[in-house]
């Protein structure tokens, strides 16, 4: 069964990397999110006083206004004042969202073009084909996202002074986990599916609630309380509030040992729960049609 | 020995019956054709005997197998070639072929001679490491042919093999299944709504319509059933009428004199033929003309289902609402 898989994702990683476009189209959406959205958002300006105002003010309150603000901020969004690092750290949940939507039509596709029933008359397990799928799709998810932490960090973005390699493990392994769960739960949703349409509508129904109602864009605790219920469902916002915790890694608060667990713990569920509830529906959904 | 071996089979999508309880053997080593015009369960009825789909009632056993039962031991014995062409176009014809061999768990050594070999088989040894996106819909047939012969299987399912496939092309697939039949003797097993196909390749045929075969015979029979072949000849020196005459020669059913053209039906005509020509230069007269007509499976099949395959084929209209309603019921 895993040489099966195997083979499967060869082919698949095979397809992706012929297609330069695809995973030039799938990066550049992000990097003008990152350009437009998270340089044009300037949180720190909103807040900033007028010169004339400013001028009026003794030097002592004006640093003391600019300190409170900061912490005020700072606070909000979990330690940085810099709204291009706090959403260039969701990014890369969005960057894993967006990749594993594609896992889910790489199976309607197949269906469509009776590759798909090639691999079922093959003596192989079913649930091969759908580990063949996830696993280029987290293969996918982490190369795009680590491609496009780099792009950030060109563009400004801020790590935290302590932020070493042992943080950068742990970035990976969340990608991995969040990944995982997420391709699953988009092939375990489109399994039966067999029109890209239909493959489409269901995608764009999850795409933008699990992008927003998450704290991937914005902080949770800045929206209404039945948002934030939902929000809190959400493992995307457990994800970017893992990265973020190991991004903004500084010597003065050090890492928030629990919340990092509680996070893990999340993630963990998600794709263990999901990636079974994806190979038991190989077994049933896979069928002829 | 019975290789395919079905009893009452059947598949029912929501209200339509799609193969009606159908019973018949493939016998090891015979090229074996399932005759009909589109809709008429030639593709439901191997999507069944391939595993893709469990019979709604009834039982098959491919190569000893049952296909519900054992279907994954099924899979492993028997090769499809679908009527789809699903090649990878993103991968080269090479590793189309490696994809497959190890799906098929072919060991790596075993599979790089096979494939050089069924590569040169179908004649694509040069275009291996070309995309498949590049060949020709001709070539990828042949690409899915061979890669139905990768792991030597005992049965090959072939599903319309040449669908809109060009004249030569289609020849040189016939040529291909004849090929393997006599080097490998496998069993094939072929739908096709092609009369010439069924009848230039198969050892014996079922026409199959509405889910039920009417007929079920080699393809020499089922034309010798409509009642044989027919002489035409002409006489040069014909002063008096002789159809009584022939009429009392051996093989002769009937004759029929229209305008100075004699039009003998027989029964076998190869035989028949130089016998009443033996028998007339006897009567000191010459033949001028002669020619001998067999019956096509054509025949055959209107005589069987009441509609010959070019209506059904003309008649788009019906097979549309056909194709709809199976899409439909399905989902």
């Amino acid at each position: 069964m895993i040489s099966e898989a195997w083979v499967l994702t060869i082919r698949e990683v095979k397809k992706w990397i012929r297609e330069p476009i695809l995973v030039f189209m799938m990066i550049i959406q992000p990097v003008i999110w990152l350009g437009l959205f998270g340089k044009a958002f300037n949180i720190t300006g909103l807040v900033s006083i007028p010169p004339q105002l400013l001028q009026q003010l003794p030097p002592n309150i004006t640093t003391q206004i600019a300190e409170i603000f900061n912490k005020m901020i700072g606070s909000i969004f979990g330690g940085t004042v810099d709204y291009f690092t706090y959403m260039a750290a969701g990014m890369l949940s969005v960057i894993i969202l967006f990749t594993s939507m594609f896992s889910g039509m790489s199976i309607v596709w197949d269906r469509r073009f009776g590759f798909l029933n090639k691999l079922l008359v093959a003596p192989i397990a079913r649930s091969s084909i759908v580990m063949a799928k996830v696993t280029s799709s987290v293969i996918r998810g982490i190369f795009q996202s680590a491609l496009v932490f780099a792009i950030a960090f060109a563009f400004g973005l801020k790590v935290g002074d302590a932020f070493n390699i042992l943080d950068l493990i742990g970035v990976f392994i969340g990608l991995f986990l969040l990944s995982l769960g997420l391709s699953s739960l988009f092939i375990a949703l489109t399994i039966r599916v067999k029109s890209w349409e239909g493959h489409m509508a269901v995608v764009n129904l999850l795409n933008l609630p699990l992008m927003f109602a998450s704290s991937a864009l914005f902080p949770i605790s800045q929206m209404p309380d039945w948002l934030q219920s939902i929000a809190s469902f959400n493992p995307i916002s457990y994800s970017s509030d893992l990265f973020r915790a190991f991004i903004l890694h500084s010597h003065s608060t050090g890492l928030d040992l629990s919340k990092i667990a509680l996070n893990f713990e999340v993630l963990i569920g998600f794709a263990v729960i999901f990636s079974f509830i994806g190979i038991i529906l190989a077994e049933r959904g896979l069928r002829k049609s | 020995m019975a290789i395919i071996e079905t009893k009452d089979l059947t598949k029912v999508f929501g209200k339509l019956i799609a193969v009606d309880h159908i019973s018949f053997t493939v016998e090891e080593g015979e090229i074996f054709g399932f005759l009909g015009p589109n809709g008429a369960g030639k593709t439901t009825t191997i999507n069944m005997l391939t595993t893709l789909m469990s019979p709604t009632e009834g039982t098959a056993k491919v190569a000893g197998m049952d296909i519900v039962k054992d279907a994954n031991k099924v899979r492993s014995l028997i090769g499809l070639v679908p009527q789809d062409l699903t090649v990878d176009e993103d991968l080269t014809g090479m590793e189309n072929m490696w994809l497959q061999a190890r799906l098929y768990h072919v060991p790596k050594e075993v599979a790089k001679k096979r494939i050089e070999e069924v590569l040169s088989l179908v004649e694509l040894k040069d275009a291996a490491n070309r995309k498949a996106e590049t060949y020709s819909g001709g070539m990828r047939k042949r690409l899915e042919l061979a890669e139905g012969l990768i792991h030597y299987p005992k049965i090959l399912f072939l599903d319309e093999p040449t669908l809109g496939l060009d004249v030569q092309t289609r020849a040189v697939i016939w040529d291909y299944i004849k090929k393997l039949r006599e080097e490998q003797g496998m069993t094939i097993f072929m739908t096709t709504h092609y009369m010439e196909e069924a009848d230039a390749l198969c050892d014996r045929i079922a026409i199959i319509d509405y889910g039920k075969i009417k007929a079920l015979d080699d393809p020499k029979k089922l034309k010798d059933s409509l009642g044989g072949d027919v002489i035409e000849l002409a006489l040069s020196n014909d002063l008096k009428d002789v159809t009584e005459a022939i009429a009392k020669m051996p093989y002769v059913i009937d004759v029929k004199k229209k305008s100075e053209i004699y039009r003998i039906k027989v029964a076998k005509g190869e035989e028949a033929l130089p016998n009443i020509i033996e028998n007339i230069i006897k009567m000191d007269l010459k033949v001028s003309k002669v020619s001998l007509i067999k019956p096509t499976l054509d025949q055959v099949y209107l005589d069987y289902t009441g509609r010959s395959l070019r209506e059904t084929e003309g008649s788009r209209e019906e097979v549309m609402r056909m194709m709809r309603n199976i899409r439909r019921v399905r989902t």
